[in-house]
């Protein structure tokens, strides 16, 4: 799960990690009051959106006056935010984020992931700040500090160390202050079960200050269960319906822009039946896993989403049965015919856990449109060919 | 022969007298499997499948002989569990729960690996030795006896992998189901070793997925180290950038952890690398047939 970067700087100020202040604003009136009661002569506006690349977008703007935050927040409201994170649909802004102006002097990147490979968090710092970094690792990666922390000793002086001097900061003062701020980040990425925090950029001010100008979070989904806290910070505007719905029935979904709807079981079986796909010459029209629990809803639950994308030409239906029974599947198929006017062919291979009484069972069901298939091969290249005759 | 387990390894279950270790602990016994006991706090003494039930896991070894931990605990519950086995001197524990907190994880697998416990998972499908002992929730039946070895980090491309290999008149000497989260146990670089030991095993099957970057390194332990043929295929080709398929370790981010960067990385160091999945079993009959 993500959250918004006003979500995220709550979550700083709660461990002591500077941010500018700043209030959050559902409609100009209130862009307006906000910025009167932060006072001061120089305020950002900025989308609240759950993707990267606001500002190239024109969703981040300075305003110098109480009517400019008023123009720019009628502006930016309402918006479809195009980022080269979004995708070229874009995102609707609901919320603008008013902020105190900052005193930029340097621009840093500070952010906190798990290392898959040494096993622990890692603090990332580079001063290449309000670049990409993914750009900075491909294009300049000496320019970028890695520092791993093992939790079983917590962040300690020497990681501090490591960090300030592989940025080149000298001043004690400031080296000090950089420390503290790393620190209490790590704390915010363990405490709060974090998957990534990326401060991007994290400013120096003219007077010596490091502060969050910046803040994205995103979080372990499996131990949302014990961060009720962060669970009422969901938007759920920000999710997409169809997976949010799929979801819900222990469904996984994921919309993709081809042509041949997937139902299957398993993540890696459900990623190799639409590879095959493509190996056949098809598209696959989305990612779907029925998960270990399927049974005669989910199944036509499954068909229903896989059906509202009007560009499905056929599906592919591909089930090797392990804890899931092939015969549960067929009779989910049989009652998805019932539910949903399932209009395109469905080419059906059912392996493993009875499968032969799945295979009776959809042989006495007469169904028109429905293809048997013996193996995956000879299903996707059976589904490629329904959607090209289609 | 095989790798980690076989019919003479005794095994426990933690989690015992739950739904699903109940489910499963008997369908292994049924396979074969010898389960000797189980755990499951406040109900030591009792007897569930025939099996005694002990409070706690240190218990359960010494008065069985215990060598492996079948896991079964619910998510938040489970990274307890495995360090209490690793704490009582099991020396392989194989977690199929999934869903368990990656923070847990981290905690919980650098713990067994300080005592010396090997894991497997979580949220995989096991391991099993062809027609000796399955510890984990995977059709039994598919799994005939033979010269492959498997490796994979998804459940159903076990059974799809194994089931090939088995139809082109192969069999399977044994397949471990590693898992898709961010933190996992043994992984193809420890175990691809134990294969390339194995005196049965004649070629290996490893099947990864995007994300993370173990593939990448198994591509260089076997350029190094490994003598016998290797097929592989690496899941995800079409997954497109950012979107999580399924598993939580399967997410291509930035620039790293593609399909293509790990098929790459593979076929250089020698591996047979095929495209789609349903060539798996014609790929083992070319390289043992060579």
């Amino acid at each position: 799960m993500n959250i918004h970067e006003y979500q995220a700087k709550q979550i700083f100020a709660q461990y002591g990690v500077p941010t500018p202040r700043g209030i959050v604003a559902n409609t100009p009136d209130e862009a307006v009051k906000a910025a009167e009661e932060l006072g001061g002569n120089i305020w950002v506006v900025k989308a609240q959106i759950h993707a990267g690349g606001r500002g190239l977008g024109g969703g981040v703007k300075l305003a110098k006056s109480i009517d400019e935050v008023r123009t720019l927040a009628d502006e930016i409201l309402g918006m479809t935010l195009v980022t080269h994170q979004t995708g070229p649909e874009g995102k609707l802004v609901q919320k603008v984020y008013i902020e105190e102006g900052a005193d930029i002097k340097d621009e840093l990147y500070l952010g906190v992931v798990l290392d898959r490979a040494k096993e622990m968090p890692v603090i990332m710092a580079s001063t290449e700040g309000g670049m990409e970094i993914e750009k900075v690792a491909e294009e300049t990666p000496e320019k970028i500090v890695k520092v791993a922390v093992d939790p079983a000793i917590g962040f300690q002086g020497f990681h501090g160390r490591e960090l300030v001097f592989g940025l080149g900061i000298t001043d004690k003062q400031e080296q000090r202050k950089f420390i503290d701020f790393a620190s209490k980040l790590y704390k915010v990425y363990m405490d709060k079960d974090a998957e990534m925090i990326e401060i991007n950029p994290l400013i120096k001010t003219g007077s010596g200050d490091f502060l969050a100008l910046d803040g994205k979070m995103g979080f372990d989904d499996s131990a949302l269960y014990r961060h009720p806290e962060l669970e009422e910070m969901r938007d759920i505007s920000e999710e997409d319906p169809d997976e949010r719905e799929a979801a819900q029935y222990g469904l996984s979904y994921i919309a993709l822009d081809g042509e041949i709807g997937c139902m299957v079981n398993g993540a890696g079986l459900a990623m190799g039946t639409m590879d095959t796909i493509n190996y056949m010459g098809g598209t696959p029209a989305n990612f779907l896993d029925v998960g270990g629990k399927a049974n005669a809803e989910t199944v036509a639950k499954g068909f229903e989403i896989i059906l509202k994308n009007p560009n499905v030409k056929a599906i592919f239906v591909n089930i090797f049965g392990g804890i899931v029974r092939c015969d549960r599947i067929a009779n989910g198929i049989l009652e998805a015919t019932k539910m949903v006017d399932v209009n395109v062919p469905v080419v059906v291979r059912l392996d493993g856990t009875n499968a032969a009484e799945a295979a009776e069972i959809l042989k006495n069901a007469n169904i028109d449109n429905v293809i048997p298939a013996t193996d995956l091969g000879d299903g996707a290249k059976k589904a490629v060919e329904a959607a090209k005759g289609a | 022969m095989s790798i980690l387990i076989n019919k003479d390894t005794k095994v426990i279950v933690q989690g015992f007298t739950g739904g699903e270790g109940t489910f499963h602990a008997e369908q292994c016994m049924a396979y074969g499997t010898n389960i000797v006991g189980g755990v499951t706090p406040n109900k030591g003494g009792q007897e569930h499948l025939g099996k005694p039930v002990f409070n706690t896991v240190k218990e359960a070894v010494e008065a069985t002989g215990a060598t492996v931990s079948m896991v079964f605990v619910p998510p938040a519950f489970v990274a307890d569990a495995v360090m209490e086995a690793a704490d009582a001197g099991i020396e392989l524990a194989v977690i199929i729960t999934e869903g368990a907190p990656v923070r847990d994880m981290q905690a919980a697998k650098a713990y067994a690996v300080k005592h010396g416990m090997m894991t497997i998972g979580p949220n995989c499908p096991g391991i099993i030795t062809a027609e000796e002992c399955k510890i984990g929730i995977m059709p039994g039946n598919i799994f005939k006896k033979g010269n492959v070895g498997l490796i994979s980090k998804s459940g159903t491309l076990t059974y799809e992998g194994a089931n090939q290999v088995c139809n082109e008149g192969y069999g399977i000497t044994t397949a471990v189901g590693i898992g898709g989260d961010p933190i996992i146990g043994l992984s193809y670089k420890q175990l691809l070793p134990m294969f390339e030991e194995d005196p049965e095993t004649e070629a290996i099957v490893m099947i990864g997925e995007i994300g993370g970057d173990l593939e990448i390194q198994a591509a260089k332990f076997i350029k190094e180290n490994i003598t016998k043929p290797v097929v592989a295929f690496i899941a995800g080709q079409t997954a497109p950038k950012g979107k999580r398929m399924g598993h939580a370790g399967a997410i291509v981010s930035g620039s790293a952890g593609t399909a293509k960067e790990k098929m790459d990385a593979l076929e250089a160091a020698g591996v047979k690398v095929v495209v789609s999945p349903a060539e798996i079993g014609k790929a083992v009959k070319e390289v043992l047939s060579k």
